[in-house]
C-alpha cells in the first residue's frame, strides 16, 4: 500500500512539474510574442551563448572528430572497408554527436549560468524589481534567452560540425594515410541536405530546452545562496536529460521519412 | 449588531476627517506561508499627500505589507485599493496601469547587476519608453545627485558599491520617475547617521514637494519622527495602533511604548512566540 502510494504521489508531483514547465514555457514565448522585444537583452544574450560557446564546442568537435575516424578506422579495417571513414565521421557529426555533445556541453556551460543568475536575481528581489519597474520579468528576462539559445545551438552546431570533419581529416590523412582530396570528396559523396538539416532541428530543440531548463529553475529558486546551487544543479541534469530524450525523438521523426 | 460599520479603520481613527482621501485603502488583508499566519486581517489607509511609516517587529510582516500592495505577493484575502481601484485579484493590465504610479525601495536596494548604476536609476524611465536613452542617462545623474553621489558613480557597476551607497541608488532609481506613491522599506539602515538624515530631509522633501504620498517601514525612531506625519503599528498581523506621529509617545498604548521606547520588558514578547 505504501508503496503504491509512493509512486503515485511521485507520478503526481511528475505530472504537475511538467506542467509547471510547459505553462511556464507558453508564458515566456507568448510575452515575447506579443509585446516589446528587447533587442539589448536578446543581442547581449546571443553574445553570450554563441560566441563565447565557441570554444568550448569547437574543442569537443574537433576531438570527437578525431576520435570518431581512430575507432572506425579499427573497426572497419578488420573487413578492408576504411573508405567509408570519410562518410562515417561527416555523418556522425552532422546527425547525431554534433547536436548531442553541443547542447550538453552548452547545458553545462549556459544553462548552468542562467540557472545561477536567475536564481540569484529572484533571491536577490531582483526580480520583483522589475515587476514593480512595470517590466514583465518573463519578457524581459526569459523570452531573449530561448529565443537566443534556439538561434544560436544551431549556429554552434554547423561550426561544430564543420570543425569535427576538420578533425576526422587530419587525423585521416596524418595519421591512417588518405589522401586530402580523396577524403574531402568522400566526405560530401554521400552527405544530404537532410543529414544536416536534422541536426540543426535537433540543436534547435535542445537550445530551447537547455534554456528553458535555466530560466525555469533559476526563475523558481528561493532559499538563498543553497536554493541557487540546488537550481543550478536541477537545471543541467534536467536539461541533460530532455536533450537525451527529445535526441530519440527528432531522430525518429527524420526517420521515418 | 446590523447597524455596526462594515470597514473598520475608518471609523476607528478619531481624526479620519481631518486627514485627506485615502490614496490607498487597505481592508481585512490576509497572507499566510503555510503554516505561518503573517497578515490577519490588516487595515490601513494612506492619506494622500501625506508619508505614513508602519513600524512593528522584526519578522511581523512589514515587508510583505508593502509587497501586497505591489502586487509581488498575492493575498489570501482582503481589498487593496488604490485611487478607488481594487487591485487583489485585478488584471495584469490593472495592476501594471497602477505600478506606473509606484516608486519602491527595496529593503536590500535589490539593483540589477548586470546593468551600470545609471541605467539601473533610468530603468522605469527606459522600460516605459519615456526619453531616449541619453536623456535617461542625464536624468539618471541628476536624480543620483538628489541622494547624495556623484556622477562618476553612474558608470559603476552594483557589485563596485558599498551597501549604503547601493542604498540610495535604490533610492534614486525609486523616485527617478517621480511617481505618486512611494514606496520605502527601510530606507535608512546601513547608512551613517549624516547620511540617514539626508535620506530623511530627501523623503520628507519628496512628499512636500512633488505632492506624494509616502508608506514606510523603518526601525529607525529618528527616521520616524523626521518623515512621518502618521505611524502605524504592525503586531501579530494587525495595525494595533494609528496616530500622527505627535502621538507617538502619548499614543496610551503599551504595545507602542514599548516598542518607541524599545524596552525587553512589556507586552511584546519576543523570542518567545514563534508567530503563530
Ligand atoms: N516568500 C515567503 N515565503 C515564506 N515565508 C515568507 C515569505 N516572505 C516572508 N515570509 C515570512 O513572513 C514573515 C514576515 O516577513 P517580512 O519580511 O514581512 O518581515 P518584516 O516585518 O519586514 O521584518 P524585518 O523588519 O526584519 O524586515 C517572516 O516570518 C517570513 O519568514
Ligand atoms: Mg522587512
Amino acid at each position: 500500500m505504501n508503496l503504491l502510494a509512493a509512486i503515485g504521489r511521485a507520478t503526481l508531483a511528475l505530472l504537475a512539474t511538467v506542467g509547471g514547465v510547459v505553462l511556464f514555457a507558453l508564458r515566456a514565448v507568448a510575452s515575447g510574442l506579443t509585446g516589446r522585444l528587447y533587442w539589448r537583452q536578446i543581442g547581449r544574450q546571443m553574445l553570450e551563448m554563441g560566441y563565447f560557446s565557441l570554444p568550448v564546442v569547437g574543442l569537443t568537435a574537433i576531438f570527437t572528430g578525431m576520435v570518431l575516424a581512430l575507432q572506425s578506422y579499427t573497426g572497419f579495417s578488420r573487413f578492408e572497408a576504411q573508405n567509408a571513414i570519410p562518410t562515417i565521421v561527416v555523418l556522425s557529426m552532422t546527425r547525431e554527436l554534433g547536436p548531442v555533445l553541443a547542447g550538453l556541453m552548452v547545458a553545462g556551460r549556459v544553462g548552468a549560468s542562467i540557472a545561477a543568475e536567475l536564481g540569484t536575481m529572484r533571491v536577490t528581489e531582483q526580480i520583483d524589481a522589475l515587476t514593480t519597474l512595470a517590466t514583465d520579468p518573463l519578457r524581459y528576462l526569459v523570452f531573449p534567452r530561448l529565443l537566443a539559445g534556439t538561434l544560436m545551438l544551431p549556429t554552434l552546431v554547423l561550426v561544430a560540425d564543420v570543425i569535427g570533419v576538420m578533425g576526422g581529416f587530419l587525423v585521416s590523412v596524418y595519421k591512417l594515410g588518405f589522401g586530402p582530396i580523396e577524403y574531402i570528396n568522400r566526405s560530401f559523396e554521400f552527405l544530404e541536405t537532410q543529414d544536416v538539416v536534422s541536426g540543426l532541428v535537433k540543436a534547435a530543440v535542445f537550445g530551447f530546452l537547455l534554456t528553458l531548463m535555466g530560466c525555469y529553475h533559476g526563475y523558481r529558486s528561493r532559499g538563498g545562496a543553497q536554493g541557487v546551487g540546488a537550481a543550478t544543479t536541477r537545471a543541467v541534469v534536467s536539461a541533460s536529460i530532455l536533450i537525451l530524450i527529445a535526441n530519440y525523438f527528432v531522430t525518429e521523426l527524420f526517420f521515418a521519412r | 449588531m446590523p447597524d455596526l460599520p462594515t470597514e473598520p479603520g475608518l471609523a476607528a481613527s478619531p481624526l479620519a476627517e481631518a486627514t485627506p482621501r485615502p490614496k490607498i485603502a487597505i481592508r481585512g488583508l490576509v497572507k499566510s506561508f503555510g503554516p505561518k499566519r503573517v497578515l490577519r486581517g490588516l487595515d490601513l489607509d494612506l492619506p494622500e499627500g501625506r508619508s505614513l511609516v508602519v513600524i512593528g517587529g522584526s519578522g511581523t510582516g512589514k515587508s510583505v505589507l508593502i509587497k501586497c500592495v505591489l502586487g509581488i505577493v498575492t493575498p489570501d484575502a482582503g481589498s487593496i485599493r488604490v485611487d478607488g481601484e481594487e487591485l487583489v485579484g485585478a488584471s495584469r493590465s490593472t495592476l501594471d496601469e497602477a505600478r506606473k504610479k509606484f516608486g519602491m525601495l527595496f529593503q536590500g536596494a535589490a539593483l540589477f547587476d548586470s546593468l551600470p548604476v545609471w541605467e539601473n536609476v533610468a530603468f522605469g524611465l527606459l522600460a516605459r519608453r519615456l526619453v531616449d536613452r541619453k536623456t535617461a542617462r542625464e536624468r539618471a545623474i541628476a536624480t543620483l545627485a538628489k541622494v547624495g553621489l556623484g556622477p562618476e558613480a553612474a558608470d559603476l557597476y552594483p557589485a563596485e558599491l558599498s551597501g549604503g551607497m547601493q542604498k540610495r541608488v535604490g533610492l534614486a532609481r525609486a523616485i527617478a520617475a517621480e511617481p505618486e506613491i512611494l514606496f520605502f522599506d527601510e530606507p535608512t539602515t546601513g547608512l551613517d547617521p549624516i547620511m540617514a538624515d539626508v535620506i530623511n530631509e530627501l523623503i520628507r522633501g519628496l512628499v512636500s514637494e512633488l505632492g506624494a504620498t509616502a508608506l514606510s517601514i523603518t526601525h529607525d525612531m529618528a527616521s520616524v519622527r523626521k518623515i512621518a506625519h502618521r505611524v502605524a503599528m504592525l503586531y501579530e498581523g494587525k495595525i494595533i495602533w494609528e496616530g500622527p506621529v505627535e502621538r507617538l509617545d502619548d499614543s496610551g498604548n503599551p504595545y507602542v511604548d514599548q516598542f518607541v521606547h524599545g524596552r525587553a520588558q512589556g507586552p511584546i514578547k519576543v523570542g518567545v512566540e514563534r508567530n503563530g
